[in-house]
Formats: structure tokens, sequence, C-alpha cells
């Protein structure tokens, strides 16, 4: 039995996690068109490699990664590329971004697809078969898998899985756990076998206990040493360096990840799809996510990627009186700007919102400096003085009381007397100092590239008037020289005359 | 007494000998409060505040011969820094001076005839392009100076304001009602 600590803080918030796991994961039907942004991951957007017309079968390519830190985009189904453009997707601005838009055929033709065992390969090729299938980690922050792996060979010892999920409402880990245990196990084989990590834990919370029994027995059949640890209930329990916390009583430095202190975490969805994108070769193309909120049939679906969140509302059965979507859990979910935007790797949940459920909040009132938010801020910090910084716009001073340790779980702004939108100043605050930082780094480079105008103009003219100098010179040598070859001549007549 | 006085002398000597060795070795080239100026000042080498240049207007508020109130793309922010680097009171912009929106310039390389007189003007060397070619800006280099516009034969170059994209998006100051008389 493994001795568990605590974080600081935390909260319980209701769990509403029942209304979802009452039936079996679904599996909705072809919806009537997909639309796949390029931009689902952390870093950088992929880049498209269809044009407009084109027929894709199920599984091919249509982004390319970019960069180091980006990773693949595939087409969930076979169809035809209707266009490449501008679409709203699920982003607090609202704004648009470049989206592929695939009218599916209805045949669901696969690719042809590599299967693989893992063992045969070498853990950089995993890694970049990873890349190509374009896993990222299916937790919230859709962080491309690969990446973590890279940062982590060679010195991480410990692999958690993460099947915390602790933020109400959300239930996609579970029921995929209670599922899909066994192929998880088998993932999280794959991606200790990459890391080369010597302990296997995975973590989740007490709330779940028929996903505690499958991973259990999936575990004993697999027979790996893996460890399954049952972890109290709290937010955010299944934040990463909280859970770290809780399983090793391990704190990672503040700005740096866990792989330095030899700890790396995954999604249980992510180990998931790592499997199935390295035994069967094929890349995520779908996920589980949680429909629940106002609804008739709260459950999960096996939702292909780029799904429009309406139709799956739509087989969940909206009800009346429904007033907005959120997407993610309700204490770190974002308001959709419109139900029709697709869905994405990241999409854990979708919550049909109602003033029933989520009754608008109280009028805000001054702070009145009770710290209860310092009692529940699971990273320790201030948060009623961040506030009062990142309110007065003192970024210098919020970052110097570790704002960006942040992690914008909104324990605070749960707790607050006042009913103060904590988490928007940090928000707020976290993208001023990000803009000015980016800004500092531009003028950086003005400086530099001005510097180096000023020195080339200079150079220049001096090469210049070197030029005009060595011209002269050289003129006034041939002068001299034509006087000189002129001179014996003359001695020559000179001579001659003796 | 001439024991004290030969111990004061000797003394005397010696903290002076070191006083002027560390003035040669420790000795500071130009002035430091203008690099300070400088890394402040938002580099885009516009010359709105009437110097060819950030370093140049940064060299004359370390002289004190010129407000620091000079310089639009620095913003009102620009000013509170340089009023709290010089110990001064920050004072707010001239009528002449207003900051603008931040916008970069673009090139309508249709009507360019190739005559590289924006080149020539650009202080960052963020147009590319040859004589008779087609000159174009590299987006992420310009700093929204407007030095090129005027000299463009053709008028061909646009200042653009910068577009919100998802890339660039900021989160707003949160706005709420706050209600206090309960």
């Amino acid at each position: 039995m493994r001795t568990l600590h605590k974080f600081h803080g935390g909260i319980h918030p209701l769990s509403n996690k029942s209304q979802s796991t009452q039936n079996r994961i679904a599996q909705p039907g072809l919806p009537s068109r997909l639309v796949i942004p390029f931009q689902q991951h952390a870093g950088e957007a992929a880049k498209p490699v269809v044009l407009e017309g084109d027929y894709v079968l199920k599984g091919q390519l249509i982004g390319m990664p970019e960069g180091f830190i980006s990773s693949a985009i595939h087409a969930p189904t076979s169809g035809t590329i209707a266009a490449l453009e501008s679409q709203q997707i699920a982003h607090p601005s609202g704004l648009p971004d470049l989206c592929a838009i695939l009218l599916p055929d209805g045949k669901d033709e696969w690719i042809k697809c590599e299967k693989t065992e893992y063992r045969s390969n070498t853990p950089e090729q995993l890694r970049q078969k990873l890349r190509m299938a374009g896993v990222v980690g299916q937790g919230g922050a859709a962080f491309p898998s690969d990446v973590k792996l890279k940062l982590g060979m060679h010195k991480v010892k410990t692999l958690i899985l993460n099947g915390a999920e602790c933020e109400p409402y959300i239930t996609c880990d579970d029921i995929l756990m209670r599922e899909r245990a066994p192929e998880i196990v088998q993932g999280a084989e794959i991606l200790s076998f990459i890391l080369a990590a010597e302990k296997v834990l995975i973590g989740i919370e007490d709330n779940k206990p028929e996903a505690i029994a499958a991973m259990r027995i999936a575990v004993t059949d697999s027979g790996n040493a893996f460890e399954v640890v049952v972890i109290p209930t709290i937010y955010p329990g299944g934040g990463v360096k909280q859970l770290i916390k809780v399983l090793t009583d391990l704190e990672v430095p503040s700005g740096k990840l866990p792989a330095e202190i030899g700890i790396q975490c995954f999604n249980v969805a992510t180990a998931f799809s790592a499997w199935r994108a390295i035994t069967h070769g094929e890349p995520l193309l779908s996920r589980i996510v949680t429909v629940t909120g106002n609804v008739r049939r709260a459950q999960n679906f096996e939702a292909l990627i780029g799904t429009p969140v309406n139709e799956l509302i739509a087989q969940a059965g909206e009800l009346p009186g429904s007033n907005g979507y959120i997407m993610g859990g309700p204490m770190m979910g974002m308001r959709l700007p419109s139900a029709s935007v697709p869905l994405v790797k990241a999409s854990n949940c979708i919550i049909v919102a109602s003033e029933e459920l989520f009754p608008p909040a109280p009028p805000t009132q001054p702070c009145i400096r009770c710290t209860r938010c310092t009692e529940v801020c699971p990273v320790n910090l201030q948060p009623q003085d961040l506030y009062w910084f990142a309110k007065a716009k003192e970024f210098g001073k919020a970052q110097t009381f570790s704002l960006f340790d942040c992690i914008e779980c909104g324990a605070c702004s749960y707790v607050c007397p006042s009913h103060i939108p904590l988490v928007q100043y940090y928000r707020f605050a976290k993208s001023e100092i990000r803009e000015r930082t980016q800004e500092k780094h531009s003028a950086d480079r003005a400086r530099e590239r001005h510097e180096f105008r000023e020195y080339r103009i200079e150079r220049e003219k001096q090469e210049k008037a070197e030029k005009l100098a060595a011209k002269e010179r050289a003129a006034l040598a041939a002068k001299e020289s034509a006087a000189k070859s002129a001179e014996p001549i003359r001695q020559e007549v000179v001579l001659q005359k003796e | 007494m001439l024991s004290a006085l030969l111990v004061m002398s000797g003394v005397a000597i010696v903290l002076g000998a070191i006083l002027g060795y560390s003035a040669i070795k420790f000795r500071v080239d130009g002035n430091p409060l203008v690099e300070k100026i400088d890394a402040v000042l938002p580099q885009t080498q516009c010359g709105q505040c009437g110097f060819p240049g950030c370093r140049p207007y940064a060299t004359a508020i370390a002289a004190g011969e010129v407000e620091i109130n000079k310089c639009p793309p620095g913003g009102e922010e620009g000013i509170q820094k340089l009023a709290e680097l010089l110990g001064v009171d920050a004072i707010p912009f001239g009528a002449d001076t207003q900051p603008r929106d931040k916008s970069i310039a673009y090139i309508d390389e249709s009507t360019c005839i190739g005559c590289t007189l924006c080149i020539q003007a650009c202080p960052v060397d963020a147009i590319v392009g040859a004589a008779k070619q087609m000159h174009t800006i590299i987006a992420t280099e310009c700093t929204g100076c407007e030095l090129c516009v005027a000299p463009c034969p053709v008028d061909c170059i646009a200042m653009l304001p910068i577009a919100e994209k998802i890339t660039n998006w900021k989160w707003r100051y949160p706005a709420y009602s706050m209600d206090i008389a309960q």
C-alpha cells in the first residue's frame, strides 16, 4: 500500500458525474460534415497537405506537423475536402481559424494502416510514429505526446497515468477505463517502453470504483508490475503537479517540467490512443466525449474529431431552457461562441448549460481580504494579492508573486464570498505579460537589425572611400611609372649622342 | 609626529593607487543611463521624436535635452517607464505626438516599380527586393515606423493595422457590474 500525500488546498464541488455514466460509450452516426481545425494542439499549427476537392480516405494525413512542438492532423472519415477556410472554432475569443471542411461519403473507407509490434521498434521510431499519428494529450492541454516523451527520455523513472478526472460532470476517462482498460494498460506499456521508466503508477480518484476495478484486473491480466493507486476525490487532484504531489510527495519546482524531477504524466485517454497508433497504426481520429447537462440522455460518445458540437447535442436530446454550451468542465471549461463549432482532440466534455444548472453569478462585491482563496489554492499562491496586482495592472509584481504557476483551476473563484471572477483577472494579466515579453523580444531584434544596418552603411562608406583612395593611388603610381619609363629613353638618347 | 605623517601619507598613497587602478580597470564606456533608456524605448526607429532613431533620442533624454513624452509608439506605458527610470513625473503626450494603433507596412506588389527607395528608407532592413524587381515587407520584422511610405513614388505602400487572430488574441480586462450599495 502506497502512502499518499496531500497538496495544499482544494475544494469539493458537487461531482455531477453519475448522470453520464448510466450508459455505455455510444457510437454517434456519421455527421453531415466535419470541420477539422489545423491547430488542435499546443505549439505550431499543422500545414495543410490536401487541396480543395481532394478525395481523402479515413486516416489519411491532411495536416503535416510543422516545427518541434506540433502534431499531425488526419481525415476522420473518407470523403471529399469541400473547402480549406477559416471557421469559428472552440476558442474563448470566438475568432475563426483555418479548418478543412470534409464531406463524408458514407463509406468510411480506411487508408492502409501499418500494424507493428512495439518491441521491434526503437523508442525514437515509436516517437516519430506518435507524432505522425497526431497523438496529443487528451486531458485538456493537447500537448503533443511525442514532445513530452522526447523531453522525458533517459530522465524519467516514474510514469504516471492520470485517471483522476477531478472536474465535475466529466466522465470520459472514467467510462474509457471501465470499458477499455486492457488497451489503456497496453498503451502505458508502450509509453513506459519509450521512456524506459522503472515504475508505472495509475492514479484514479476513489469516486470511480468500477474504473479502479477494471484497471486492476487489466493490470493483473497483463502481468505488468503497474500500480493502480486510489487517491482521494478532491478538486483539482487531477492537475499534473497536484497528482505528482499526492502520489510521490515530490513537488515540481516553479517554472520546471515534471520530466526534470524524473516523472512524466499522461492521461489515460492518451495512453489509449498511443496504443491504437502503434499497435494498429491508426491515427487519432476520434475521442470519447461526455455530453451532459441539460440533455435528455447524458452519455459518452466516441465521436470523430471535427464533429460539430450541435450534432452530438442533438443525439443526446437537448432539453428546453438551455442558455449556452460549455466545452470542458464547469470549473475550467469555456463558454462556446456557438454550438456549431467542431469537436477537437482536447474536447473532453460538452455541457449544455441552463439557468437551473448554472444560475447567473450574484453581483460582484469588493474583496474583503478573507483569504479563503489562499486556503484553497492548490499551488500555494496568494490569490488575493495576485488579484490586486492584476486589477491595478502591476504585472511585474504579479510575476514576482508567481502568477505563472497559477493553473487557472478556479478554486479561488469558487470559494470567493464576494464572487470576484479571479481567474479572469489572472488570465488577463498572463496574456498582457506574454504580449509584453513578445514585444520586448521584437524590440531587441529591431535594435539589432538597426545597429547592423548602421554598421553596414558605415562599412560601405569606408569601402567606397578605400576603393577611391586605391584608385587614386593606382592613378598616381601609373603616372609616376609612366614618367619613370620615359626617363631612360631620354638617357638612351643622351647616350647615343655621346 | 613624523611617524603619524608617514603613516597617513602611506595610507593615502595606497588608497590612491587602488582607486587609480580601478578607474582604469573597471572603466565604464559610454553613459550606462543611455543603455537603460534605450532598453525601454520600443525600437521602432521611426524618428517621430525628432531624432534619427531610438538611441539618439535616448542619448538626448540622458543629457536632459528633451522631454520624455516624444515617443508615440511607446504609448502612455512608455512614458510611465521612463518616468520611473529617471525619477521624474510622467507627463501626457503633446497634441502633435498622439499614439496610434499598431500597424505594419504592406506593399501592393502589382503597383511596385522596384525603385528601391523604400528599401533604403527602412531602418531595420525589413524590406526585400532589388532594382526593377518587386519589393515585399518581411512582416515579422516590420516595426511600423512608416518611414517607407513617404519615399514611394507610386504610393504603393499602405499601413495596415494588425488584425486580431487566434495567435495574438488577448484576454480582456474583466468587466462586470459591481454592486456595492445593498
